[in-house]
């Protein structure tokens, strides 16, 4: 915090992939030119202005964008505080932000001529979306995934399968996000030649957390202008919730030089940030490590071996956390809290009876910050809250929990 | 600076044959048993150790060295406990080249500094980190070379010529050659494809260049010795090491002396 506050927070990472002293390109030597020729050619497509009109082609008429920014009137009232918005991206198609991403990665790589496609997935969302744009474009798709996490998200595994993709378990570790992206790296420092591997969060080696934030930044870009629309001005704060911290920097990253705008990241407090392995708030909970190519917040014991987070979601029980938003919560520019189980659960519960929005688990983390905040708050406040995933997949869950038989 | 690598590759060269390096998981698959295997290691044929730091997340490694290093971790290895493995292996041997090798994170929670001085006093000879490329150089192979320690650095298939000279850039004592694409201990290495890529890196290099990953048997070390200066065996030492356990998971008897026979076996291999 004690750091001189920069120009802009908007011009990271540097040339080596740095924010601060976060990011950078830990890894294996196999996968250096890799990450170098990804690098170049991302560079490239950036720069060329037919690269993004295909992108927007798609992300209008594929994804459904525009995703509305919606005026949650009755938890609005029911709070007593805060004006709150909810910006909608659990209606995109495959119910999620993570279709920004992926198409702008699967764009990249038919442009790069890559024959095939891996990645990872915790809960199954990034797996979906990865298999759907897979689909769309007849290229063969491998996806990895925890052995524990095929268990819990069932659904999503037959979708993938559905959509032609192969689900390989992650036998090794922990057998959960982290093992799966271990086995992503595997692969692909085995088959370097013809494979792209489309990482779904904000972290990972360089380029891909600066990548990855710039295909969801669309979510950030879109509140600014629906907001000027509908209001006529800024909103006041944001708020997010973060596993990786995907669905969070797209919404953040555009107004990070807005000073006006209040940021709010909400990590996973599982059963609570004082169990020592209860919970998946890296920044809250845990300290700088090294980690999946990057330098960031970790869940770590005192030898730097990597614990695994818990959490009522899958999506947010990665023992990591982006380098960029390590970075923001470090300068102070963002405030990264944290929701338990409990509170996310009954948050998921009252969004379902106010607003008939079944959210995904991980937006109920940062529904039930907008309930601890809003009420603090004037009336005129804007907060918009990023609903990232809608609750399809997660209804199992909470029924196994509120004790329901399906 | 001159160290027992340095030292053993001179040595090895007047001699006329490849060295073998070895390399186990430290604390696998507990303290006592993993320092009798070391202390045996040298009288079994190996030039050169390595010594594997344990971590849970090691994405380069195939599945055997992963369990050997969660086996090492769950019998209570640490940072600590390998340097004293190594301090312990010293008292005997003062010769035998030591290479500490493995990932960044638990160095860098340890404290780079303290524990170049830590490993130093150990009587480690070099380090092999696998995600520190040179791009990261800063970060622990110049304060090590400073230290002095060696920075043995992995080159691969894909380390083209225009790649060569940065990964060269600041290795010392030799050249690790990841003979295949892929994680230790998988497919076996393209013997063709090994010659090749080695007289090619020779050209950016004057260290000593060692083949490994996927080398199992003393036929395939054999033919690799004869285009390299050294050749690396692990993914078959830790198997053996899996393949001596009881049903609990412990060592027994056989753990040392099966590791110690395929060391010997592939020696033969090496220097003939």
């Amino acid at each position: 915090m004690n750091n001189i506050e920069p120009n802009s927070f908007r011009t990271g990472p540097d040339e080596k992939g740095l924010f601060g002293i976060y990011g950078g390109r830990f890894v294996a030597e196999t996968l250096m030119p890799l990450i170098l020729e990804l690098e170049q050619a991302y560079k490239d497509a950036k720069a060329d202005p037919s690269f993004q009109k295909e992108l927007d082609g798609f992300l209008e008429h594929y994804v459904g964008r525009p995703s509305p920014l919606y005026f949650a009137e009755r938890l609005t009232e029911h709070l007593g505080g805060a004006k709150i918005y909810f910006k909608r991206d659990e209606l995109n198609h495959t119910g999620a932000h993570k279709i920004n991403n992926v198409m702008g990665q699967i764009l990249l790589a038919r442009r790069m001529g890559k024959k095939r496609i891996i990645a990872e997935t915790g809960a199954g969302q990034h797996g979906v979306a990865t298999a759907t744009a897979c689909a769309r474009f007849g290229l063969p798709c491998v996806v990895y995934m925890g052995e524990v996490d095929i268990e819990r998200q069932k659904p999503n595994v037959f979708r993938m399968k559905l959509l032609g993709a192969e689900v390989i378990p992650a036998k090794s570790g922990s057998r959960t996000l982290k093992d799966a992206l271990n086995e992503a790296l595997r692969d692909w420092v085995a088959n370097v030649e013809d494979t792209f591997y489309c990482i779904g969060t904000v972290a990972g080696p360089h380029p891909y957390p600066e990548m990855v934030r710039d295909f969801q930044s669309v979510i950030g870009r879109e509140t600014k202008r629906q907001m000027m629309e509908r209001e006529g001005r800024l909103p006041d704060s944001l708020v997010a919730a973060i596993g990786g911290g995907s669905n969070a920097m797209g919404l953040f990253h555009p107004f990070l030089d807005d000073r006006s705008v209040a940021i709010y990241g909400v990590e996973a407090a599982g059963h609570g940030i004082h169990t020592k392995t209860g919970h998946a708030a890296s920044i809250t909970g845990g300290r700088p490590g090294i980690l999946h190519g990057n330098r960031t917040y970790l869940l770590m014991d005192d030898d730097g071996q990597i614990i695994e987070g818990h959490s009522i979601s899958a999506g947010l029980d990665y023992p990591g956390i982006g380098p960029e938003h390590a970075w923001l919560h470090d300068i102070g520019r963002a405030n990264y809290v944290s929701a338990t189980d409990k509170e996310a659960l009954s948050a998921f519960q009252l969004c379902c009876k106010l607003e008939g929005i079944i959210p995904a688990l991980e937006p109920a983390h940062a529904l039930a910050h907008v309930i601890k905040l809003a009420p603090t708050l004037p009336k005129d406040h804007l907060m918009v809250m990023n609903m990232c995933g809608r609750g399809d997949k997660d209804i199992f869950t909470v029924a196994d929990i509120l004790g329901v038989k399906l | 600076m001159t160290t027992r690598i340095d030292v053993k590759f001179a040595a090895l060269k007047k001699e006329g044959r490849a060295a073998l390096v070895t390399f186990v998981t430290a604390g696998d698959p507990d303290y006592k048993t993993s320092l009798k295997i070391i202390e045996g290691l040298p009288k079994a044929g190996a030039d050169v150790i390595e010594f594997g730091m344990p971590f849970t997340d090691p994405m380069a490694d195939g599945p055997a060295i992963q369990a050997a290093g969660l086996r090492a971790l769950k019998s209570g290895q640490t940072m600590k406990k390998t340097l004293k493995l190594v301090t312990d292996f010293r008292k005997k041997d003062k010769e035998t080249p030591v290479v500490l090798m493995g990932y960044y994170n638990p160095i860098y929670v340890y404290g780079v500094e303290k524990f170049l001085e830590d490993a130093k006093k150990a009587g480690v000879d070099g380090l092999i980190v696998v995600d520190l490329p040179p791009e990261e150089d800063d970060e622990l192979c110049i304060p090590a070379l400073k230290a002095g320690l060696n920075f043995i650095r992995l080159a691969t298939p894909t380390t083209d010529d225009k790649r060569a000279p940065a990964v060269f850039r600041n290795t010392s004592g030799f050249v690790y050659y990841v003979s295949v694409l892929g994680i230790t201990g998988t497919k076996a290495p393209d013997l063709k494809n090994v010659k090749a890529n080695v007289k090619r890196l020779k050209t950016h290099t004057l260290l000593p260049i060692c083949v490994g990953f996927g080398v199992k048997s003393a036929d395939q070390a054999k033919a690799i010795a004869k285009d390299a200066d050294g050749v690396v065996v692990g993914s078959a030492l830790v198997n053996a090491v899996a393949a001596s356990l009881n049903k609990q998971g412990k060592a027994t008897a056989k753990t040392a002396g099966a590791v110690h026979r395929l060391v010997k076996d592939i020696a033969r291999g090496v220097s003939a």
